[in-house]
């Protein structure tokens, strides 16, 4: 089939439609966010009240002066404006910015799913190809007998079990937190394998690492079994396909074949599946953060939930969902890039 | 002067970063992260121990008790009358410095003074800032108990009272009491930061804040100038763990020295361990069950009593607190002065109790609602599986009891509207004076309207007189007798079934010396030592 080089027309029209079909999302975002958590019972200053309840009359003053009075839909009027403004409000609670407290626990996360996904990667895809290339094989039914259970495991129960038998029982690794308290970095890009390494002091970069261990295995767990069970379909779709028989038939070693012929064309759907694992990771990250008191947006969120604190839960919600969103249609548009078919498909 | 300060500023935190810290390093693993480090509108047991730490108050609780001595004052005088409080402040009183704020001068009356008008007075600048909510000083009674708040010299204040309120100088020994720096918040109004002071706090306590990370760590360290002398320990990490079993691991791995709430099913391993000892305490609480005495069949003594006799207390509490409760007869738990021990529990008796409810005219029972709490509590670990063991009880009786239950913040609100039969509940100790529980649990001003504490909606004028009285009365062995009075009173009315008390475990290293509970929940450092450090 000849290669039909892509114009920029084409490109461009492909990136407009993509991102185009982001605002309705974004709109989606913000209303889900808005309503959602209005519909739970309790405000923010009834939880903030606590044990002891709150004076009727002092309940509605509140409520005045945080403008919860106002009808819902006026509320999310004032909500989208100050969102276009840029302006994500206050943290009911600690009154500190939505954004400020968003850009100290990013990173966190970051690290985190950075670390998940490259552990998802680095066994997946390997076990994905010797697992097709071996069809049928004890390691195949081995490789999707365990990505099956991976894939099924909850993963606070998961957590729990690695963190008693690696760092109770055998001792290996810290239970929980991103580095002994006896060290104490100062936040610079608030990624801690960088941070440490400004310190020059090898201990707090050893023991930073040492702490990722455990919430990386866990969050890559599931990516890592999905990641592992796509490869191989794709690929044993691709092996059977006349042009890889074209390919041995020439004589190409088993190598080439594999690792050139065929993955280079197993990993489009691969790529796709990555992408929708940032979703999957960032879902993740709440329990696994929880779990392991790992200071990230996902702890930060589910706080929220509990406290009732709109601002943070719409706010975060967005960020989230805009860096969901972002990944995705980056993904999409290399895709375009790697297999010009999709481009054209209009 | 200006570019050297802001020169250190930056310096600074780079030669700390990566520091291993001091020798003597205590770590507790606090279950979340606190709000803000602003007492004064907190609620909850982990901003209060994130902040404790850092402030004095005018008076303290002792370690571990509840009986008041001297803070930030040295001595008070109270006018003959009890409306006029004199405090004399200590002298010499340092207050802690951050990168944004160092201080001239030591503390003094003006810092008192703004302590009571930022929460008291809607005109002062910071009465809004963090938050307008100031819970504790409102429902402790304090801005219709205040008349007037004035600086009378530099270490002098006096505090005029509306009327005689004998737990006052209780209550200033409460969290939301804590004394902030003057002079900081003026420094701060002025940077148009004023929310600063409540997030990077200065303050007079034992030990000073140095860094937090949300949902990580706060670390604090000893303030050498403290006025009562430098803590035992160098270092205090709160390492923040949300969930009990990690709290735990951590803690039997060594990786922190002291942890609170405790998984009830890790209790056996961790008395079997031999590196921990777990400190066991009865708390400043209890749970009980509250018959609405304003509605029909409940306004009836008999049925109430009957009802008392029905239930099983022992079984309930030997089935769902395990070993974290004692059985309650009193509404005050057994730890707090005047408690009545010879106060005689209803027996279980359930024949006794049918004939009761026979002569209040119910021979064949009735139907009723059972609210069981939605949230579990030290002093009620399993809301449901209590209400469910009642259930069967009552039964036995003739007694039809549904269960229901809200959303938590839903269920109090409608059962201090009064919308229950009978609704479970309980209460945690604020100031440890008896008042806190049987004036602000069961006396008439707090059965009036839709939010008031007495969820039994009791109001029962021969109590109502002693509490009352006991209120106003200065002289502790006048109050005691008051308060054991109440206690009959309570127990011959049956407004509750007084269900248990939480027992507080605590499970701490053995290389920490005297960690002390407090009866408050609280957990404080200052006088804690490591061993072999």
């Amino acid at each position: 089939m000849p290669l039909r080089l892509f114009s920029i027309q084409d490109m461009l029209r492909f990136i407009l439609t993509r991102v185009s079909l982001v605002i309705p999302t974004f709109i989606g975002i913000t209303l889900l966010a808005f309503f959602l958590i209005r519909l739970v019972p309790g405000d923010p200053i009834e939880t903030m009240a606590g044990e002891r309840g709150i004076d009727v009359a002092r309940h509605e003053q509140l409520k005045k002066d945080f403008g919860l009075d106002k009808p819902l839909i006026v509320q999310y009027g004032y909500y989208v404006e100050r969102v276009l403004h840029g302006d994500l409000g206050k943290s009911i609670v600690t009154r500190e910015s939505v954004l400020t407290e968003f850009q100290s626990l990013f990173p966190a996360t970051v690290e985190l799913a950075i670390c998940a996904i490259i552990f998802a990667l680095l066994l997946g895809i390997p076990a994905g190809i010797v697992a097709a290339v071996r069809r049928n094989s004890i390691f195949d039914h081995g490789v999707m007998g365990i990505s099956l259970t991976g894939y099924s495991m909850p993963i606070f129960w998961w957590g729990l079990i690695l963190i008693l038998v690696f760092s109770v029982q055998i001792g290996w690794t810290p239970v929980s937190g991103r580095i002994d308290v006896l060290y104490y970095v100062e936040p610079v890009t608030g990624f801690l394998l960088i941070d440490t390494l400004f310190t020059e002091d090898e201990g707090a970069f050893l023991s930073a690492l040492g702490h990722l261990i455990l919430p990386t295995i866990v969050l890559g767990t599931q990516p890592l079994a999905t990641i592992a069970r796509m490869t191989r379909s794709a690929m044993l779709e691709v092996l059977g396909e006349d042009y890889i028989r074209t390919a041995k038939a020439k004589g190409l070693s088993r190598f080439r074949v594999v690792g050139l012929h065929a993955l280079r064309n197993a990993l489009i759907p691969v790529v796709t599946v990555i992408g929708l694992q940032v979703g999957v990771l960032f879902t993740g990250a709440i329990l696994t953060e929880t779990i392991f008191s790992w200071p990230g947006i996902g702890k930060w969120l589910i706080e929220a939930i509990f406290r009732r604190d709109y601002p943070v839960l719409q706010g975060g919600l967005l960020l989230v969902g805009a860096i969901v969103m972002s990944v995705n249609l980056i993904v999409d548009l290399t895709y375009g890039l790697i297999n010009p078919r999709i481009r054209h498909n209009r | 002067m200006k570019k050297s300060a802001l020169f250190a500023a930056i310096c600074v935190p780079a030669f700390l970063a990566a520091a291993p810290l001091a020798a003597k390093t205590l770590v507790y693993c606090s279950e979340g992260s606190p709000e803000n480090f602003y007492p004064g509108v907190n609620t909850t047991g982990t901003s209060f121990d994130a902040s404790t730490q850092i402030y004095s108050r005018v008076v303290e609780f002792e370690r571990g008790g509840t009986q008041v001595q001297p803070g930030l004052a040295e001595k008070w005088d109270i006018s003959a009358d009890g409306t006029v409080y004199t405090f004399h402040l200590r002298k010499g009183v340092k207050w802690h410095s951050n990168k944004n704020f160092k201080p001239t001068r030591d503390m003094n009356a003006d810092d008192i003074v703004f302590m009571f008008e930022r929460q008291w007075k809607q005109d002062n600048p910071f009465f809004k800032v963090t938050s307008p909510n100031h819970s504790y000083f409102d429902d402790m009674g304090m801005p219709k108990l205040l008349k007037s708040v004035e600086k009378v010299d530099a270490y002098t204040v006096k505090v005029t009272l509306n009327q005689p309120e004998a737990p006052f100088l209780a209550d200033l020994a409460m969290e939301f009491a804590a004394v902030q720096s003057k002079e900081y918040a003026d420094a701060m109004l002025k940077a148009g930061t004023p929310e600063k002071i409540d997030q990077e706090p200065i303050g007079t306590g034992p030990f000073y804040l140095v860094q937090y990370q949300k949902d990580a760590t706060i670390r604090y360290k000893a303030f050498n100038e403290y006025y009562g002398g430098k803590a035992k320990i160098d270092d205090l990490v709160f390492s923040i763990t949300p969930d009990a079993s990690v709290r735990w691991a951590k803690l039997q791995k060594g990786e922190c020295h002291v942890m609170p709430y405790p998984n009830p099913a890790d209790l056996d391993a961790m008395k079997k361990d031999p590196n921990v000892t777990v400190l066991e305490q009865a708390g400043l609480n209890v749970g009980y069950l509250a018959y609405n005495t304003q509605k029909k069949p409940f306004d009836d003594v008999r049925v109430r009593k009957a009802l008392n006799m029905a239930m099983n207390k022992k079984a309930i509490v030997d089935a769902v607190y395990l070993s974290s409760g004692v059985t309650a007869k009193n509404p005050i738990p057994p730890s707090m002065w005047s408690y009545n021990d010879a106060v005689k529990d209803d027996p279980f008796d359930p024949e006794a109790a049918k004939k009761l409810l026979a002569e209040a005219g119910y021979p064949n029972g009735f139907e009723t609602d059972l609210w069981a709490m939605p949230v579990q509590r030290p002093y009620n670990p399993n809301g449901k599986r209590v209400a469910e063991l009642m259930q069967a009880d009552l039964a036995k009786i003739g007694v039809k009891a549904e269960i229901k239950t809200y959303e938590w913040g839903e269920y109090r609100k409608r059962l201090q509207a009064g919308e229950s039969q009978m609704g479970q509940m309980g209460w945690t100790g604020d100031n440890g004076d008896p008042d806190n529980f049987l004036h602000t649990l069961l006396g008439c001003d707090s059965a009036k309207g839709v939010s008031g504490s007495n969820i039994a909606k009791f109001c029962y004028k021969p109590f109502d007189d002693l509490v009352t009285k006991a209120k106003v009365t200065s002289d502790q062995k006048a109050r005691t007798e008051l308060y054991k009075q109440a206690q009959v009173i309570f127990k011959e009315q049956a407004p509750w079934f007084t269900v248990a008390h939480a027992v507080q475990l605590k499970p701490v290293r053995k290389e920490v010396v005297d960690f002390k509970l407090s009866p408050f929940g609280r957990h404080t450092f200052y006088g804690v030592d490591i061993k072999g450090k």
